[in-house]
């Protein structure tokens, strides 16, 4: 049985706007999962739906097997949910925005309280549970939903945008935590917008674009459909011109930085042996930009050249 | 679902309501405190002792149950409105909407913390109204049944307002123009017998003029209108505008896109 289980879904708002055109999508149980899109592409509108924030339009959402027509209640049950806009009282404290939640889950005070100092602890925010949450800096306001999605110990985790606007350091904490959720058998389901984010910790991926699903496949497959990477080469002195690099196709950015497409096909020694024979030096190499990047843009302009 | 499923979810709304409005009592508690003061020391110990008596009772004994009762429909609408609408408008409504927890039990939630600030704010204006007036207590089980099915009307109307309100002035419309007028036309200050026959009947349109009436005979024993008829349409009010809440919930105007 999949942990998520869409078929067909459609919604279209009061104002005519088609969000979603007849997805479907399948998670499964324990899986890492991301969904990615352009702003307005359908993922909020998706998740919205899933987790009983947005009425659909027509289509099905199993979560665990549990229509969330017939059986919406225990899908509810089964899903812990992090929003990308912050969605708590700003003058309530921390601790009490956890135990509240736990309490709409039917989940006992005392419970709620060990359970609150257990995931607030691990986010590193037991000592600001008596703070009002407004004066919380925005990294820790995106741990708080994270704590207070996990009271209820949800088999499934779903996280919209958790990281926006979080430093490097505290986005790889948290990369770590979900990691270790993971482990433990949590299904989670990211959307984001760092595709390095998606590359690091998913396992499968999808992509929407315009409301419609352009890609479903394992992380895997994905990448090794990359047939080009661009790679940035930093020498070590200034060159005015670029000798010939086999016809690979190159650009001298500025006099120490060269700029090289290559294929899959191709070897990258060749560009390394075309430096030495000129006497260029390089000092170091790196990707343009993320492979995943670089694929889902690709994705992305096909998308839009057969609409 | 269990009861235990339902209760706890329904005492977490009730807690957090009323801990929201005793957190902020000089907003909430407060206010209706000296402003019915003002009411009793300038319509019940300046004005009342040359306008006499109404009904037999001194002016100030005949107007003080309507004075509580102003109070009280005043805060358990105001307790809801501002409540809903602010978990609408700080998105921390999502909050409950993605719990599994029946809409009747978020509604029953706010509307116990509607109840609970009215009284708690009619209690505060009784004490007050002892002061300046003997009050008495005609029937205790009408008095407090009036005002726990007037508390509910309000909180529920209160409930209609924030689902469709869409800014902060759509909150302050309707109490501005529509229930402060109703509450002064409705016979706190005066009998419906001084009215012409014409505003008689306009006036039996309006339904704090029965909620006024019942708590005036539930402390007094005198009202302008049978306690029957008061209680029937007390009833009627509380059913129609649960089930106009509970639709509105279920479909999830105002709250789901």
């Amino acid at each position: 049985m999949p942990a998520l289980e869409i078929k067909n879904l459609n919604k279209i708002y009061s104002n005519k706007f088609e969000a979603l055109k007849g997805i479907d999508l399948n998670v499964h149980q324990g899986d890492f999962f991301a969904l990615l899109g352009p702003n307005g592409a359908g993922k909020s509108t998706t998740i919205g739906i899933i987790c009983g924030l947005v009425n659909k339009s027509s289509g099905t959402v199993k979560v665990f097997g549990h229509d969330i027509d017939t059986d919406n209640d225990t899908a509810k049950a089964s899903i812990g949910v992090v929003p990308q806009e912050l969605n708590f009282s700003q003058f309530e404290t921390s601790l009490s925005i956890v135990i509240n939640q736990g309490g709409y889950y039917g989940i006992t005070r005392r419970t709620a309280i060990e359970r609150a100092e257990k995931y607030l602890k691990k986010l590193g925010l037991w000592e600001k549970r008596n703070e009002v949450s407004r004066n919380l800096s925005g990294g820790m306001k995106r741990r708080l939903m994270i704590a207070r999605a996990l009271i209820h110990e949800p088999k499934m985790l779903i996280l919209d945008e958790p990281t926006a606007g979080v430093d490097v350091e505290l986005r790889r904490s948290m990369w770590d935590f979900l990691i270790e959720l993971n482990q433990q058998g949590v299904t989670i389901v990211l959307t984001t917008h760092y595709l390095e984010e998606a590359e690091s910790l998913c396992k499968n991926i999808a992509i929407i674009d315009q409301g419609k699903i352009v890609e479903d496949t394992s992380m895997k497959q994905l990448l090794s459909k990359l047939n080009k990477e661009t790679f940035i080469f930093d020498l070590v002195d200034p060159i005015t011109e670029l000798p010939d690099l086999n016809g690979l196709n190159s650009k001298l950015i500025d006099p120490t930085t060269v700029e090289v497409e290559i294929l899959r096909k191709d070897n990258i020694n060749q560009v390394f042996d075309v430096f030495s024979s000129n006497n260029i030096n390089v000092c170091s190499m790196r990707n343009k930009s993320n492979r995943l990047e670089e694929l889902f843009l690709d994705l992305l302009n096909n998308n839009n050249k057969t609409d | 679902m269990s009861m235990q499923s339902l209760f706890i979810p329904y005492s977490t709304i009730v807690i957090k309501e009323v801990s929201r409005f005793t957190r902020i009592w000089v907003q909430t508690i407060l206010p209706p405190a000296i402003s019915m003061t003002l009411y009793f020391v300038i319509f019940g110990s300046l004005i009342g002792p040359r306008i006499g008596t109404m009904n037999g009772f001194d002016y100030i004994d005949y107007i003080a149950p309507g004075i509580i009762m102003m109070s009280i429909i005043n805060n358990s609408y105001a307790n809801v409105v501002s409540s809903f609408y602010g978990a609408k408008f700080q998105r921390h409504i999502e909050e409950m909407l993605v719990a599994p927890i029946p809409n009747f039990i978020i509604l029953a939630g706010f509307v116990t913390g509607g109840i609970v600030r009215g009284f708690m704010v009619g209690v505060v204006v009784t004490i007050v109204a002892l002061f300046f007036t003997d009050l008495q207590l005609h029937s205790f089980t009408i008095t407090i049944t009036v005002v726990l099915m007037t508390s509910i009307v309000f909180s529920l109307a209160g409930m209609i307002n924030a689902i469709f309100a869409n800014k902060f002035d759509d909150i302050s419309i309707i109490p501005t123009f529509v229930l402060t007028p109703l509450i002064y036309l409705g016979g706190v200050f005066y009998s419906i017998d001084l009215l012409p026959e014409f505003w008689q009947k306009v006036s039996a349109f309006n339904p704090i003029l029965y909620m006024v009436n019942a708590f005036r005979y539930g402390m007094l024993g005198e009202s302008d209108i049978s306690i029957t008829h008061a209680f029937i349409m007390l009833i009627i009010f509380t059913i129609t505008l649960m089930i106009i809440s509970l639709q509105l919930l279920n479909r999830g105007v105002g709250i789901k896109s």
